[in-house]
Formats: structure tokens, sequence, C-alpha cells
């Protein structure tokens, strides 16, 4: 099935959010994003977690499996910390550790957590918005319809998609492939999977020499299969998928802008709570 | 009466830019084609059949002579684009790599592309869509991913890109020379379907002779001449000019014509095992029948 393009794996399923037009689901990633980042208090944050919580659950992709997603990331997270720890100039809260240059203080640490927080809740989010549910190909052609109006200043949107949807394509293709000149570097003598880092690299260039020029000639060939299918560009060209909106499109639409407004109202109103950044 | 396809000294070069020498690849091919035909054109590598079907597409243009496709004259000056897009959808191709002429990531989407480049209305893309993958047998496979399908599969996904189109004609570039025997067996199959049941016109390229023996009509290309044009019955009887061009003929029909080398009364014109085992079996027990008679 088409869930088998393995780019940003999504999982099949037939949720409320899968349903959503893709199109809308660009839109409201930005929402969610803004909103994300425009939140300035604690209580605005607990809020935003709840709803990206809210979030998950509609989609029906297990917590699980979508908390797993955050797992590439810890070393980002950690990274995070300790910067926001160790680097950080400001000078509030109680002063924990001084030391030569050093000094820590305890609001430190609790604007660390806000950001990891921001950031875990952004990956989140966004993979369940987009890469969760909904195909690749859908995300093509919303990026499509969304870019349209730039092609009146001669911005080849069309072209654009279609590079998109040619490079999804070709991934698994190409995947094969490396898998296939790997084994056939193996068969005579390379090795591709000890020594240090540098070597391992170095290793890779008999792989990679050959996955490029084969590329190329991928490329000429379908660039003339292309062409003898009458390709020429968006130039009288129909399309067979259209996009339809429906009522729960506008809706969501709606509750996206409510919460991006909540958080906006929830910075100014309540001024309890420690403010960040 | 005019032809589908005529080609008049049709030549074919290329290379030449810095002073080289060009190399000609077709020289002065003058050939027909009605519609309706089923063609197999059959050469060793480098033998300018491939040269051929792409003049025939117009990704080449000729060096000189004419092609005239469907009382459309192409000669060296080409065409203009609006007159390549006409010939081309009347022309489709298959070629060889199935992986490389594969556009999208779903098969119906894939089929859906070149109608989608004529501009038909999106309620006739659908229809088309559908009557194509039924056509190659491939509808359960509508919504899948064309890269976890067989080579044959794979394969057939690309003639319905193209049956999607409604050419008059079919070229197939090689197209079975990737797959194995099973997926050659498929598209052959669909070739032939494709001939028989909605009058295209087929070129089917290749160098297997089981193949070719199932057109209705055989032309054998050697370097850049066609050395032979008719029946698969009348060109495969003639072993040795196959033999010294590189190709050979089926195997049945080589070894009758091996065992007739040696002196043995066997017929010449028997192309299919069948025929070749009849023609084997009838000597046999000729030969039995005598030995008794003794």
């Amino acid at each position: 099935m088409i869930s088998d393009i393995t780019l940003g794996q999504y999982f099949p399923g037939n949720s409320p959010v899968h349903r959503l037009d893709p199109r809308f689901k660009i839109i409201l990633t930005i929402l969610f994003m803004v909103a994300l980042f425009s939140a300035r208090n604690i209580f605005v944050y607990a809020a935003m977690t709840l709803f990206t919580v809210l979030l998950i659950l509609a989609s029906r992709i297990s917590l699980r499996v979508v908390l797993r997603g955050i797992r590439p990331l810890l070393f980002i997270l950690l990274f995070t910390v300790i910067l926001h720890v160790l680097m950080s100039t400001r000078t509030d809260g109680r002063l924990l550790i001084e030391w030569k240059w050093l000094t820590v203080y305890d609001m430190d640490f609790y604007r660390a957590g806000v950001m990891v927080l921001r950031i875990v809740l952004l990956v989140l989010g966004t993979s369940v918005l987009l890469s969760y549910t909904t195909t690749p190909i859908s995300l093509t052609d919303a990026i499509e319809a969304l870019l349209k109006p730039l092609s009146a200043i001669r911005v080849p949107v069309h072209e654009f998609a279609m590079m998109m949807t040619i490079a999804l394509r070709f991934i698994p293709t190409m995947l094969e492939e490396t898998e296939k000149i790997m084994n056939a570097q193996k068969a005579r003598g390379a090795d591709l999977s000890s020594g240090n880092p540098f070597k391992r690299i170095r290793a890779m260039i008999p792989v990679l020499i050959p996955l490029i020029v084969s590329a190329f000639q991928r490329a000429l060939d379908l660039a003339t299969a292309m062409e003898c299918r009458c390709y020429r560009g968006s130039k009288g060209r129909t399309k067979l998928v259209k996009l339809t909106a429906r009522p729960a499109d506008a809706a969501a639409l709606f509750l996206f802008a409510a919460v991006l407004a909540g958080v906006y109202l929830g910075n100014y109103y309540i001024p309890i709570g420690i403010r960040i950044g | 009466m005019s032809h589908f396809i005529e080609t008049r000294n049709l030549t074919f070069e290329y290379g030449g830019e810095n002073g080289e020498r060009p190399i000609r690849a077709l020289s002065d091919v003058s050939l027909t084609i009605d519609e309706g035909e089923y063609i197999a054109i059959l050469g060793h590598n480098g033998s300018g059949k491939s040269t051929l079907a792409k003049l025939l597409n117009l990704i080449l243009i000729p060096t000189a002579g004419e092609i005239e496709i469907d009382g459309k004259t192409v000669t060296p000056e080409g065409l203009s684009d609006d007159e390549v897009f006409d010939v081309r959808r009347k022309i489709g191709m298959v070629f060889q790599n199935p992986d490389n002429q594969l556009v999208a990531t779903v098969v119906e989407e894939d089929v859906a592309f070149g109608p989608e480049n004529l501009g038909v209305p999106r309620e006739e893309i659908r229809e088309r869509i559908d009557a194509a993958l039924a056509t190659v047998g491939m509808t359960e496979y509508a919504r899948h991913a064309p890269h976890k399908l067989s080579g044959g599969q794979k394969q057939r996904v690309a003639i319905a890109g193209i049956i999607a189109m409604m050419p008059k004609c079919i070229v197939f570039d090689e197209s079975t020379a990737m797959l194995d025997p099973r997926g050659r067996r498929e598209v052959t199959d669909t070739m032939e379907k494709l001939n028989r049941e909605n009058g295209m016109t087929i070129l089917h390229i290749t160098h297997y002779m089981e193949e070719a023996a199932r057109a209705d009509r055989v032309i054998v290309i050697s370097d850049g001449r066609i050395l032979m044009d008719g029946t698969p019955r009348e060109v495969f009887s003639r072993v040795e000019p196959l033999l010294a061009c590189g190709l050979e003929a089926p195997q049945g029909t080589e070894l009758l014509y091996e065992l007739s080398l040696c002196g043995l009364p066997l017929p010449t014109g028997r192309i299919t095992v069948e025929e070749c085992a009849d023609a084997l079996e009838k000597l046999l027990s000729g030969k039995q029948g005598k030995t008794r008679d003794v």
C-alpha cells in the first residue's frame, strides 16, 4: 500500500486527523507552531501540552509510537539543557553554584525545562498533524495547491511539486540500489562497518559514486519516458486528484485559531507564573 | 494507399561533434507499417533497432531521409513542439527499465500521468485508468506503491500508463530485457492482447527469438540496415543469415538446421517448439518404419 513509502513514516488510519484536507493540515501546523512559540507562561504551556495530547488521541495513533519519535532528539534535548543551565547569562532566581565564570541559577533549570517541553511538543504536534497522518503524495498535492498563487509571479510551483513527487517515488528505489551496491562492494572485500567514523565515511565513497552515477542514468531515462508521455510542464495539464475541503476542515481551522487566540489571551491575562523569554 | 508509418531512406548518425567522424546508427531504412500490425524488430546490440524506435517517437530527429507518421512528415528539420506533442500522443513507448519510467508513488496516479499531460478531463481520466489497469490485469494493485511490485507487474503498470493515453501504436523498446521469464511472458501476453483485441499497432523490439516468433511480421536489422522483413516463418527459416548477424534462430529451428546440415532430411520453416518436435518425431518414426521394413 501507499503507506509503505518509508519517508516520514505514515501510519494508515481513518481518524479525524487523517481525514483532514492536507492543505488545511499544513495551515493548522503553522498555527500550532506559532501558538507554541508564542506561549509565555507556565499555565499556557500546560494548556498547550494538554492540547497536543488531545491531538494525539484524536489521531488514534498509539501514544507509545508517537513518543518513540522523540528518541532521536534526546541528544539535542540534552544539549539544550546543558547550554541553558551553564551558558545562560541571566541572573535571576537563587544562585546555586558559582565557580569562576560559571554561575548556575535555579531559574536556568526552569528555562531549560520549558525549552525542552517546547521542542518535544513541536515534534509531537507536527508529526501527528503531518507526517504520521498524511501520505507524502497528498502532502505534495497540498503544497502545490497552497503555493499556486506564486505561479503568477513565475515561480515554477508545478515543477517544484513534480520534483518532490519524483524524489518521493525514487527514495525506495535508491535505498534498494544502495543496499545492492553495498553488498557488491562487500563481496569485493570492502569493509564498510569497522574502524573510526572517518574511516567509515571514507569507506562509503565506493558506494556513493556508483549510486550517483546510476541516479543520473535514472534521471535521464525518466526524463525521456516523461517526454514520451507528453509531459511538458503544467501547460494544458489536468489533475486526477482534486482536494476538497469539508466542514470538518473549517471546524479544525476555527479550533486552531481559537487555541492561538487563547495563547495570546493567556499570556496577557494570567500574570501569575513565571514569564519565559 | 497511405501507410500508418512510412520511413523513406531514413538515416541517423550520432556523434560527429568536435571533428570526430559521426557514427551511423541507421542508414537508408525504408519500410512501411500499417495500422493494426504486430511487428517484432530483431537485431543484436548496436544494430540500430533502438535508434529506430527513438526516431518513431521523435526523441531523435533523422539526420537524413524522412518518416511519415499518420500523415505527418518528420524531416531532419524537426517539428514544432505542438506537432511533436501530437505525434507522441499517437505513438506510446515502453522502455527497458521498469523502474525508470514510473513517475508517481501510487500505481493509479502513475497511470494518470499521461492523460493528465494530455489535458483529459478528470472524470474521463478516472475511466481511462480503470480500463487501462483492467486491460493489463492490474486492477487490484491500483492503490499500491510501484516499488513493491515485481518487474513484470511494474512493466504492466508502465504499459497501462501508455494505454490510458489511447495511442494508435505502442513501441516496446526491449521492454522484456530486464525481466525474468515469468515477467516476460506477462508482458508479451499483454502485447498480444492489445494487438488482437484492441487492434493496436505493436512494435516489439527484442532480442528474444521466442518472443519475436509471436508477432505477425519480423524485421531484422543489422548494422543499421534492414536485413530481413517477413513473417516469422520466412525469417526464421533462413538460419544462416540470422547466425551471420549475431542473432540466433529459435532453439528448435536451429536444432533442425544443424541436423539437416548433417544430412538428415528435415524440413525448414518450423518455428514453434511443437512444430519442431513433430518434425523430429516424423523423422524418427519414419526411420524406425524403414528399419522394420528392412
